[in-house]
């Protein structure tokens, strides 16, 4: 099936199988490789990106219902040769190790600034509340780091929400 | 995954028009995806129905409806849910992740299948995935699974932590098919397994949902708790959807209590809300009420610590609500 993407702002039309993923697409037809295959199964968020801005597990949306949409990857969040914020303090404040889960938490993060209103560990549900340590990791919940790296991903993540 | 062909449908009467032997709707496929991966869910056609213009959150006559395809994250977070049924966005916003509460659609978490390890597991016997072949869950883990409403064919729950926050609201479910419209009131959309745990609903093939609708909140005070094995990212052991409403003299004047991770589905607790009823608003008319509900559970050798974390759940969510 014919389908058009824009991704990183480049817009692209594919012939794909209705049964690949957006991450397989990424990664295998467009060479994308940053978005990681954790786990295939929405539970790691190694393979977050952004779709309409939005961010969104790839390894769950079939390629063919992506029709016509955006998408940003890790690839897309550098303006250039200059680091996107939150790139640059993942690095300032040595917010991971192996790296695998990285590109991830980014896309992540970045979606989740955007993302107003509470979470669940929010009092009071009308409040538009400030992006505490405890707020940030209720919301990055959706990201693992095997290497256990959440302290500093946390403060990265907090400096670039101040 | 199995082959199969891809169409996104125009209308929901497209998509009811195009319905056939072997086709499935598709949402946000946070679930559906993960089932057709795991080969558990062989749809031959996809119907996508998750661009249709049912994604709007509108008041009606002082009711409150949420189109089917409202994405999870608008729905917790629109003004309106927040304000006047805060039991419901605080039950969405303790479900799955940000990533998926941005893609899973209202119809589709309804709509989401049980997390049993055995139904998800191709290899392995399950009467939910293939009527007739047993239920290993009964003598195997069953760890996390139901100890009300189940039977010797099923002992699966049902994952939503919404679907128990909406049983508690009365809501409505709006449903089109092949057979017309019709209106199903929560906790009626989902059945308890009996001998045809293949069926989660009481929905026919072909009927799709189109709306969820939320009548004025009942008086009182509410909350939404749950209990699970993290802090966040997880499926609840035990959780509650809870309203009380205690008059002048201290007595309950009106009660609503919803369970979730204990059945097959949401567990409106009436026996316990009977109870309640003209009692005063104390622990102890808490735990009778409590306990005569939880009379009815028959746990499993693995899951019998649920009906004590069900009990105390109860008591402290009441005794928070109380004045
Ligand atoms: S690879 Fe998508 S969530 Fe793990
Ligand atoms: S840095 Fe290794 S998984 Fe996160």
């Amino acid at each position: 099936m014919d389908i058009r993407l824009t991704v990183n702002g480049r817009p692209h039309t594919l012939d794909v199988d209705p049964r690949m993923s957006l991450l397989d697409l990424l990664r295998e037809r467009l060479g994308l490789i940053g978005s990681k295959k954790g786990c295939d199964h929405g539970q790691c968020g190694a393979c977050t990106v952004l779709v309409e801005g939005r961010r969104a597990n790839s390894c769950l949306a079939l390629a063919v219902a992506m029709d016509g949409l955006s998408v940003t990857t890790v690839e897309g969040l550098a303006d250039g040769e200059h680091l996107h914020p939150l790139q640059a303090a993942f690095i300032e404040h040595d917010a991971f190790q192996c790296g695998y889960c990285t590109p991830g938490q980014l896309c992540s993060a970045a979606g989740m600034l955007g993302e107003p209103g509470p979470s669940a560990v929010t009092e009071n549900l009308l409040d538009d509340p400030e992006l505490t340590p405890h707020e940030i990791r209720e919301r990055m919940s959706g990201n693992l780091c095997r290497c256990g790296a959440y302290v500093n991903i946390v403060s990265a993540i907090s400096e670039v929400a101040r | 995954m199995r082959p199969f062909d891809y169409a996104r449908a125009a209308s929901a009467a497209d998509a009811v028009r195009r319905y056939r032997p072997g086709t499935m709707y598709l949402g946000g496929g946070t679930n559906l995806v993960d089932l057709m991966r795991l080969g558990v869910a062989r749809p031959e056609h996809l119907l996508d129905v998750s661009r249709l213009p049912l994604d709007a959150v509108e008041e009606v006559r002082g009711r409150l409806r949420v189109g089917a395809a409202v994405r999870n994250t608008d729905l917790a977070v629109h003004p309106l849910v927040r304000a006047r049924y805060p039991m419901l966005a605080r039950a969405v916003l303790t479900g799955a992740s940000g990533q998926i509460r941005n893609m899973a659609t209202v119809a589709g978490n309804l709509l989401q299948r049980t997390r049993c390890a055995y139904f998800q597991d191709v290899s392995r016997p399950c009467n939910k995935r293939r009527p007739g072949s047993g239920c290993p869950a009964i003598e195997g883990d069953h760890s996390n699974l139901a100890v009300l409403g189940h039977s010797g064919a099923c002992v699966a729950t049902h994952p939503s932590d919404m679907a128990v926050a909406l049983a508690a609201l009365e809501a409505e479910v709006h449903v089109t098919g092949p057979g017309g419209d019709r209106i199903i009131p929560m906790p009626g959309l989902h059945r308890l397994p009996g001998d045809a745990p293949e069926r989660d609903t009481v929905l026919e093939p072909g009927d799709l949902v189109t709306a969820v609708e939320l009548p004025p909140p009942p008086p009182g005070a509410s909350l939404y708790r749950k209990v699970r094995e993290r802090a966040s990212f997880a499926f609840a052991l035990v959780s509650i959807a809870a309203v009380l409403d205690v008059a002048a003299d201290g007595t309950v004047a009106g009660c609503r209590i919803a369970l979730g991770g204990l059945a097959h589905a949401p567990w409106r607790a009436e026996r316990a809300e009977r109870e309640l009823i003209g009692r005063p608003a104390t622990g102890g008319a808490f735990l009778a009420a409590a306990e005569s509900e939880l009379e009815q559970a028959r746990p499993l050798p693995r899951n019998a610590y649920k009906v004590p974390m069900a009990r105390d759940l109860i008591v402290n969510t009441l005794e928070e609500l109380a004045p």
